[in-house]
């Protein structure tokens, strides 16, 4: 086993990880991170901010900075309620600027959510999109004739779909279906996405569409056009096809998330951070100046020390919480988790009860420094934060603010870090 | 308003009344079978797919003992398509009562049931799951039965030898003249549209629903709902049914079923079948207490819960629900001044041929038609129809026939696009209010690891393409498909299938605002 101090471990690899990480690194702290495929991989690569409150009564929001306001005054212990917009503003940009730096553009309107597109034909509010996406919004918005392709083999996105579900608002919205350049039986989207990453599968492609185009101003796909570059995919089949192109996601397993893996993989060793990637901390304790931990198993075994460390590991299907029959518990230093009292009150009767479950607002009470609190109420330790999923009293499946509150909490707690030690 | 005419109308489309419906069909009776959801909705899907030897029986009834031990004889020979023979045991470990283990044997003797003492050793090299605390074990006769298949196939010969039958046909009420029900009105829940079945006699066969359709038609008869709920574990932990050999109780026996096993039972009294879910409470109390004769229960992985509601028929005098006869109770309501009306409810699983042989009978007699029963020794055939409820079916054809432009769209069973399609035709043209429901319980759609958080999604997509819906139609099934399955996962939600459920959620609510914009009130099809 070999052994380095770092200034801080970030234990997780999803989107408060990954932030974490990149936020770390670029304040000049010397980053260790590990963590396993998680959130990040499941994701539609839209980065929510904050659409949906009070989630009992399913109020949309289209101005994501009045709701974050929203909740914070209704829900004071809800994470943003620790945050000032500037602070947030500044985190979800920097995130977007070092995805940018990785060929993976985000963009939005300036003020406002904006409507995508879901491969189920729902229409969701989010505030960033990968520019892949953004014309399929401007599509949406203006209902100006569009024809959605799918393709024979791939499942889980049915163009007849999306235009029946959205026909009564959306008339100009068409689909056809159409053979993948490259391969038949059973089609998946990272496949597919490699074969267009070549210039000759795209021009394919385009010939395949060009039949059905009609009348129709904008071109929508399946997320499948390119991995490691997709604007410039997205670019091509525009001139080829002389129409506004844009990606829709699929759902899991679906290019987006690890498009995103990819940009942190690609981004994140170049400001130096140490990643331990597939592989988790099985091992943690306090020791003077910091931390010692134990990352992966057996003969992959890897020792590392850090002064300060930043739990990011998610809840139930990140494994930053576990829970057995009687009590959810937080895996890796067993701190305690707000929770409700009994199972029978984790999960509510309906899974899509307007309420929704309360085991989704358990995890962790931090402090103003987002320092996750002991059984005495007072931080844990001086120099253990928590950013993410992980953190209680906020159910961020139904508020739409996944990717937001990772990100910022994220940034908040760096910042936390940076104060010093009290 | 449509009027349908049959000899005899079939209410209920449960083991029974498939059962029936099969029965009749044999003997040349014209009938008619109206189920108000689908088939198995009831008792008959929310077992535990148990034939029984008759030995669990033998103290608190002999006469049920008999009967399950000739019945389930002869649906080994008769249905084997529909069961696996998996011979059970009988084991009791320390602090169960020893009187009622010393007399076992000789009450197992007096009901001519066959049980054989094995040694402790042999009992645990034959199931190594079994406790180590073992003071007693026996092997008995026992198997367990897919009761899907079982109805799917009754009701395919029946409507071969010309019974007709629907789906989704809600009873709506009788019209009665001079004590008989000249017509029996209902709602097509599919259509909106109501019709009417004249029929000469009407046989209620919907189980725990019997007494509230004995009231439309003034006839009465008192019913105790015992709601039962049962545990899926994720591998299959044992070859054989393992019975706790001690008197009748809750969380007594672990039966197989294809590549998982099944635990239970609670016995709750609740005040309406409708009411009948697998909760939270009944799920830790079947666990704190089968994991004394198999250990391996407290840390398995549990996959769902169901639950479903026994028809416990009163008799004046009768205590708690465990004590009430499992017998079925076959009621000819002339006594009640409705002439051509009869109830069949009650009984188990395994006695279903024998109900549908004594309510044929009765029937027959009262329509002076004296064909005999040809059940007793008439093979059930195969049929397309409840093949695709068989678990490890999806992964031998698609390896087995495998065709290149198919594709899977239920990973966890490996249900393919075409094996849907096939489903779908097979039930001939009746989708009812929600076809998804309807493809989950004739195939394995929907009961894998990942309960539906997937494949319900994919199959969705599948039926917009095909056209099989429209609007906003699939995303409505697939709210109801979903809240069915939450019904089983909720009670078993921690560990790993609390990972699963979340990611479910993230996908369904974080990622497709499902919630938001379905009409989640919406009510197509819940079963």
């Amino acid at each position: 086993m070999s052994g380095n101090t770092h200034d801080v471990m970030v234990i997780g690899a999803g989107f408060a990880g990954m932030a974490a990480a990149l936020f770390a690194a670029r304040a000049g702290l010397s980053v260790a991170q590990s963590g396993v495929t998680g959130g990040i991989d499941f994701s539609t690569g839209f980065i929510d901010l904050m659409g949906v409150h009070p989630v009992a009564e399913g109020i949309r929001w289209d101005d994501p900075w009045a709701a974050v306001e929203a909740v914070s005054k209704d829900c004071p212990k809800h994470p943003y309620a620790r945050m000032i917009r500037p602070d947030m503003e500044a985190a979800i940009g920097g995130f977007t600027d070092f995805l940018a730096s990785q060929g993976l553009d985000y963009t939005g309107h300036a003020d406002r959510n904006c409507r995508a597109l879901t491969p189920v034909g729902t229409v969701k509010r989010t505030w960033r999109v990968p520019r892949t996406a953004w014309k399929g919004v401007l599509a949406l918005e203006s209902a100006a004739p569009t024809l959605i392709v799918d393709f024979h083999g791939l499942k889980g996105f049915s163009g007849n779909q999306l235009v029946e579900m959205r026909k009564e608002t959306w008339p100009g919205l068409r689909t056809a279906r159409v053979t993948f350049p490259r391969g038949s039986g059973e089609l998946y989207p990272e496949h597919m996405a490699w074969a267009l990453a070549d210039p000759k599968y795209r021009e394919k492609l385009a010939e395949a569409v060009a039949p059905h185009l009609g009348d129709a101003e904008y071109l929508g796909f399946p997320a499948v056009l390119g991995l490691i570059d997709p604007g410039r995919v997205v670019d091509h089949l525009e001139e080829l096809t002389g129409r506004q192109v844009f990606e829709i996601p699929t759902i899991p397993p679906s290019i987006a998330g690890p498009r995103l893996r990819g940009a942190f993989d690609r981004g994140l060793p170049g400001l130096g951070v140490r990643t331990l990637s597939q592989a988790t901390v099985t091992e943690a304790e306090t020791v003077e100046d910091g931390f010692r931990f134990v990352v992966g198993r057996g003969g992959g075994r890897t020792e590392v020390r850090a002064k300060a460390a930043i739990l990011a590991t998610g809840r139930f299907f990140g494994k930053g919480l576990i829970a057995d029959r009687h009590a959810i518990r937080e895996a890796v230093f067993d701190l305690p988790v707000v929770q409700p009292k009994t199972r029978e009150q984790w999960h509510n009767k309906e899974f899509f009860h307007t309420d929704g479950h309360a085991a989704n607002a358990s995890g962790l009470e931090v402090d103003d420094r987002f320092r996750p609190l002991g059984r005495d109420g007072r931080p844990a330790h001086k120099r253990l934060f928590a950013a993410g999923a992980i953190l209680a009293h906020q159910d961020w499946m139904r508020m739409k603010c996944g990717a937001g509150l990772a990100i910022t909490s994220a940034w908040r707690a760096v910042q936390g870090l940076m104060q010093g030690v009290d | 308003m449509k009027t349908m005419e049959t000899r005899v109308l079939i209410l209920g489309g449960g083991a029974t009344g498939t059962g029936l419906a099969r029965d009749l069909a044999l003997r040349g009776v014209d009938c008619l079978l109206a189920e108000r959801r689908d088939i198995n909705a009831g008792a008959s899907g929310g077992n535990h797919g148990l034939l029984h030897s008759g030995a669990r029986y033998v103290a608190s009834d002999a006469a049920a003992a008999v009967e399950c031990r000739e019945e389930g004889e002869l649906l080994k020979r008769l249905a084997p398509q529909c069961i696996e023979d998996t011979g059970g045991l009988f084991v009791a470990v320390e602090g169960d009562d020893e009187d009622y283990i010393a007399n076992f044997e000789s009450m197992c003797a007096a009901s001519a049931v066959p049980t054989r003492p094995l040694d402790l050793a042999e009992a645990r090299h034959l199931e190594p799951a079994l406790s180590d605390r073992l003071i007693a074990a026996y092997a008995a006769e026992d198997a367990s039965v897919d009761p899907f298949m079982l109805s799917l196939d009754n009701l395919a010969q029946a409507v071969d030898k010309g019974a007709r039958y629907l789906r989704n046909a809600k009873l709506a009420g009788f019209e009665r003249d001079n004590g008989r029900i000249r017509r029996s009105i209902f709602l097509d829940q599919t259509s909106g549209e109501r019709f009417e079945v004249e029929a000469e006699i009407v046989v209620n066969a919907t189980g725990a629903w019997a007494g509230m359709v004995a009231a439309l038609a003034g006839a009465h008869i008192d019913i105790l709902y015992s709601s039962g709920s049962l545990l899926v574990t994720q591998d299959r932990l044992t070859t054989r049914v393992v019975n706790r050999l001690r008197r009748a109780a809750d969380s007594d026996i672990l039966v197989p079923g294809g590549t998982v096993s099944v635990l239970g039972t609670t016995s709750v009294t609740i005040d309406s079948p409708d009411l009948c879910r697998p909760t939270v409470a009944e799920a830790d109390a079947i666990i704190d207490d089968a994991r004394a004769m198999i250990p391996v229960l407290e840390t398995t992985r549990y996959i769902r819960a169901y639950a479903g509601v026994r028809p416990l028929v009163l008799v004046a005098g009768a205590g708690d629900a465990r004590s009430v006869s499992r017998n079925f109770s076959l009621i000819d309501h002339e006594k009640d001044h409705v002439d051509n009306f009869v109830t069949i409810t009650g009984g188990k699983l395994t006695t279903y041929r024998l109900m549908a042989e004594r309510t044929g009978d009765l029937v027959c007699a009262k329509l002076g038609v004296d064909a005999p029963c040809i059940t007793r020794t008439e093979p059930l055939p195969a049929s397309t129809k409840g093949e695709w409820t068989e678990p490890g079916l999806g992964p031998r054809r698609w390896i087995g026939e495998r065709d290149g432009d198919d594709i899977i769209l239920c990973e966890c069973e490996m249900v393919s696009r075409k094996a849907v399609n096939q489903i779908i035709d097979g039930m001939d043209g009746q989708y009812g209010s929600s076809l998804l429901n309807s493809i989950g319980l004739r195939s394995r759609v929907g009961k894998g690891p990942c309960q539906g958080g997937f494949c319900g999604l994919r199959v969705t997509g599948h039926l917009y393409d095909e056209g099989y819906v429209s609007g906003l139609r699939g995303v409505h099934e697939m709210h109801a498909f979903t809240r069915r399955r939450w019904r089983g996962l909720r009670p078993v939600l921690w560990g790993l299938p609390l990972v699963q459920a979340d990611l479910q959620e993230a996908l369904y609510c974080g990622a497709l605002d499902l919630e938001l914009e379905a009409d989640v009130r919406d009510d197509g099809g819940d079963l």
